[in-house]
């Protein structure tokens, strides 16, 4: 008979070999790299030049603030909308409301990007609804809402995509605990900002914290939808460091990785914020 | 009907309308002929689109074929390293308990984009690069913690009575697993694998960094559709890359009872 601990250490064997092998040993092959240790090209010289060029550069500032920009305000207003909608819907039908909000939440971001871009692009289906009620001309006097400034396209992706994750988890919090104490509250003479304030709110915030965090994590390191529908310049982090790590100039690999190395760390702290969050979740 | 139900329907209606507007272009536009602005509709119907996947020299076939080949392998691994991590993690107590499920945790929200350009380089080196194989390994990263952590909570929900029963009565250990577990875990099982299904067949960058343009898969032709300028190609493939999301959703709705509804959460966290 093996004992327990050793039964526990096996069955956790794959997992955590995958995730320390193929994740932790690419992040540490990406530290290495960073830091300009790269024996391919003839770098063998440890140093913190690229954290130097990349942490002083204003490309890489300018790309930060968009992506701390774009996360934030996908963020923020998927999770006000989320919220709108699950008090709304949660004395609809739980299945429809279910089904209806898995269907953003399952398809995949490109089919999400592309499906976006069909209807706010100049010819797309708002110019033709916009157009239809006599409100532009002509598509041109449409908004530009792709490749822009504002990446208006790829905060409305993330928006239609996120939404649905968040109004489900409120949702489910809504109809546990939230619901009875509302009764009560009613009972005692409580209006309604009253109850919603003093009860529902309280009852929801954490798992609102919690999935928003998840959102915000998420959207500040993906790579697909701001590398299909955003500006040429400045771009989010990721595909500022796919395009480096993609450039014919070898030595601006380190840099490259100087970026992959600052977003894993960033996306690590929120990580741990969300497993601190959702334990005193449980804790109650 | 009261007035909050009325609301309630009112909300439902919104909702509906959001979440179809941008997936109906995606159905109009693969159908389309000739559609100009500013109708609201197309003017003529074709099977163009379709034509065109199909055509000798499209390379559609094949990329589905390796989608489906890598996400069917990428599933099978997945569930068969998820499950006895989540059979630990679900049923034991442990020191570092904390710890492991952090670890677990952090490829879902730090991209797997890092790790996967970091380890480019050893995956030349091994001769893994533009291989089936190794846009197969890169596709673990995202899909063992998913597989993982749903089956933790699969197994935290047991008790572990049955199995007890089974071992008192004479079954070996794995006697017990395979007759008693696993047929009562299958449900959740089968979530964990229509999530690494769905997971794998969603990736994009982390094929094209580790596949290297040899592998071609369904979403890098979506990609290149996309940056060109015609809708109807585009909104054929995203339509077909749609699917599975869509069969999943209905199997799930069919076969999982209403306190699973939240079993499909965080795909959108992936893919």
């Amino acid at each position: 008979m093996i004992g327990e601990r050793t039964r526990i250490a096996l069955l956790l064997a794959p997992a955590l070999a995958v995730i320390l092998v193929l994740f932790g040993g690419g992040l540490y092959a990406a530290l290495l790299q960073s830091l300009g240790y790269f024996p391919a090209i003839g770098m063998t010289e440890p140093g913190l030049d690229a954290y130097r060029a990349v942490l002083t550069s204003p490309d890489f500032l300018n790309s930060l603030a968009l992506t701390v920009y774009v996360a934030g305000a996908s963020t923020a207003i998927s999770t006000v909308l989320a919220v709108l909608l699950a008090l709304a819907l949660r004395r609809a039908p739980g299945r429809i409301s279910t089904a209806l909000f898995q269907l953003p939440v399952t398809v995949p971001h490109l089919v999400a990007a592309v499906g976006v871009a069909l209807v706010v692009t100049q010819t797309g289906l708002g110019a033709r609804i916009a157009a239809a009620l006599g409100l532009i001309g002509e598509p041109a006097d449409f908004p530009a809402l792709l490749y822009d400034r504002y990446s208006a396209g790829i905060i409305l992706t993330y928006v239609w995509k996120e939404t649905p994750f968040i109004a489900l988890i409120v949702l489910a919090a809504l109809r546990g605990v939230a619901s009875e104490l509302e009764e009560v509250a009613q009972t005692l003479g409580a209006n309604a900002w009253q109850r919603f304030w003093y009860v529902i709110f309280p009852a929801i915030y954490p798992a609102v914290v919690a999935a928003s965090l998840v959102v915000f994590a998420f959207t500040f390191g993906a790579f697909e939808i701001p590398f299909l529908l955003g500006q040429d310049y400045p771009t989010m982090l990721p595909v500022t460091a796919y395009r480096e790590y993609r450039s014919i100039d070898l030595s601006a690999r380190p840099a490259a990785m100087a970026i992959n190395v600052i977003l894993a760390l960033l996306t690590a702290l929120f990580a741990a914020a969300y497993l601190r969050l959702s334990r005193e979740l449980r804790r109650g | 009907m009261d007035k909050r139900n009325r609301s309630a329907g009112i909300a439902l209606a919104l909702a509906a309308v959001l979440v179809t507007t941008p997936l109906l272009p995606l159905a109009l536009w693969s159908f389309a002929g000739e559609w100009r602005f500013p109708d609201l509709l197309p003017a003529s119907w074709s099977l163009r689109g379709w034509e065109a996947l199909l055509a000798p020299g499209s390379r559609f076939t094949e990329a589905v074929l390796n989608s489906l080949v890598i996400a069917a392998a990428v599933t099978a691994a997945a569930v068969v390293i998820g499950l006895p991590a989540g059979m630990a993690l679900g049923t034991h107590d442990f020191r570092l308990k904390g710890v492991v499920i952090f670890i677990i945790l952090l490829p879902i929200l730090v991209p797997p984009l890092a790790s996967t350009m970091g380890i480019h380089l050893t995956f030349i080196r091994l001769g893994l690069a533009d291989t089936m194989f190794g846009v197969f390994l890169v596709h673990l990263v995202p899909t063992v913690p998913y597989t993982a952590i749903i089956l933790t909570s699969v197994f935290a929900e047991r008790t572990g009575e049955l199995e007890e029963a089974a071992r008192t009565l004479g079954a070996g250990p794995w006697q017990a697993f395979w007759h008693v577990t696993l047929p009562q875990v299958a449900p959740g099982v089968a979530v964990a694998g229509l999530f690494a299904f769905l997971i794998s067949w969603s990736q994009y960058i982390l094929t094209v960094l580790i596949g290297g343009g040899t592998v071609i898969t369904l979403p890098m032709l979506l990609f290149s559709a996309a940056s060109g300028t015609d809708p109807v190609i585009t909104s054929t493939l995203a339509v077909v890359f749609a699917l599975p999301a869509v069969v999943a959703l209905l199997l799930a709705l069919r076969y999982l009872n209403p306190g699973n509804e939240r079993g499909f959460l965080g795909v959108g966290k992936v893919s």
